[in-house]
């Protein structure tokens, strides 16, 4: 029971005040593996095709578009979606009826999602796509802020970008 | 059940206390010892370039790499602004700018949590990373 009330005091002396982490700013071993998920090479001269085709998968996939700018080859799109969870669900009703009161659960999310093109060293276009989320409880508290690297995610999306500009996606 | 609300009240109402900031200082972030002069140096870094595009576009990369989303880019303004989610919120603005007839200036200012980030150290780190995806040594402002 004290804990219920306890860790979210710590969480709270973490964050509060807590300073940037040290290699934040920093390439790490995963900054690889992560480029190499998030990109895929085309075999097209033209750039801005590319990201049209691009910013037309994000409509496809829900996304309304914030920000472009397709000189420097961006696109930036978000949007708003449910973010209960069945686990969660079944844990609270659990929790409730061992008197444990109403639990806490995520409701609501915002993802972004921002797309860049960019010229390669062979002449090839190459195409990175990033996701993260914020996701907010019953409570209105922000329970999650994270970097999607889901390869599940990145693989469909290439695949639905593939067949929407007739292009084959390569790995790099 | 009301000891622990007073015992959990006190420590959270002082952390509130020790990190909030008055109206004036947070607008225009004067309270720091940072004179402007010295933001702006460890902010800056001149490269041997005058390519604004392709600075801008590896500026952007970099920050795909640093895990950043970019959430907006401007060539004409020359300006990239960025957020990385990582259990902590740190956005970040990249300005690039003509030096004389031969360089350009590229200045990071970030925040973390929403609290501007003082320390040289990760704009230090920063550059080190735009550096090495440039293939150009970034030099410090005199």
């Amino acid at each position: 029971m004290k804990l219920k009330y306890i860790s979210p005091v710590l969480v709270l002396f973490l964050v509060a005040c807590g300073g940037i982490p040290k290699d934040a700013l920093q390439f790490n071993i995963d900054t690889l593996a992560d480029r190499q998920l998030q990109t895929r090479k085309f075999d097209i001269k033209d750039e801005k095709a590319l990201i049209l085709a691009g910013a037309g998968v994000l409509q496809d996939m829900g996304y309304a578009i914030d920000e472009s700018e397709t000189k420097l080859g961006v696109v930036v799109g978000s949007k708003n979606r449910d973010a209960t969870s069945g686990g969660q669900v079944a844990g609270a009703i659990v929790l409730a009826l061992l008197g444990g009161g109403s639990t806490p659960i995520d409701k609501t999310q915002l993802i972004r999602a921002s797309l860049i093109t960019r010229t390669s060293d062979s002449g090839s276009i190459l195409l990175r796509v990033t996701f993260q989320r914020t996701v907010w409880n019953t409570q209105n508290e922000i329970t999650k802020i994270e970097a999607i690297k889901d390869p599940v995610i990145y693989k469909e999306f290439f695949e639905k970008l593939s067949k929407s500009a007739f292009l084959e996606a390569q790995e790099i | 059940m009301r000891n622990i609300n007073v015992i959990l009240t006190v420590p959270v109402l002082t952390l509130s206390l020790a990190c909030n900031a008055p109206t004036a200082a947070t607008v225009l972030d004067s309270g720091g010892k940072e004179t402007q002069l010295q933001l702006r140096s460890m902010q800056s870094r001149v490269f041997d370039t005058t390519d604004r595009e392709k600075t801008l576009r590896t500026i952007i990369a970099t920050l795909q790499d640093l895990s950043f989303v970019i959430d907006k880019a401007d060539l004409e303004l020359g300006t990239i602004s960025a957020t990385k989610l990582s259990g902590y919120n740190l956005r970040i603005t990249v300005s690039v700018r003509p030096r004389g007839t031969t360089q350009l200036s590229v200045r990071a200012n970030a925040s973390f949590n929403d609290e501007p980030i003082l320390d040289p150290k990760p704009y230090q780190d920063f550059f080190v990373s735009l550096e090495k995806a440039m293939f150009l040594t970034a030099q410090q402002v005199d």
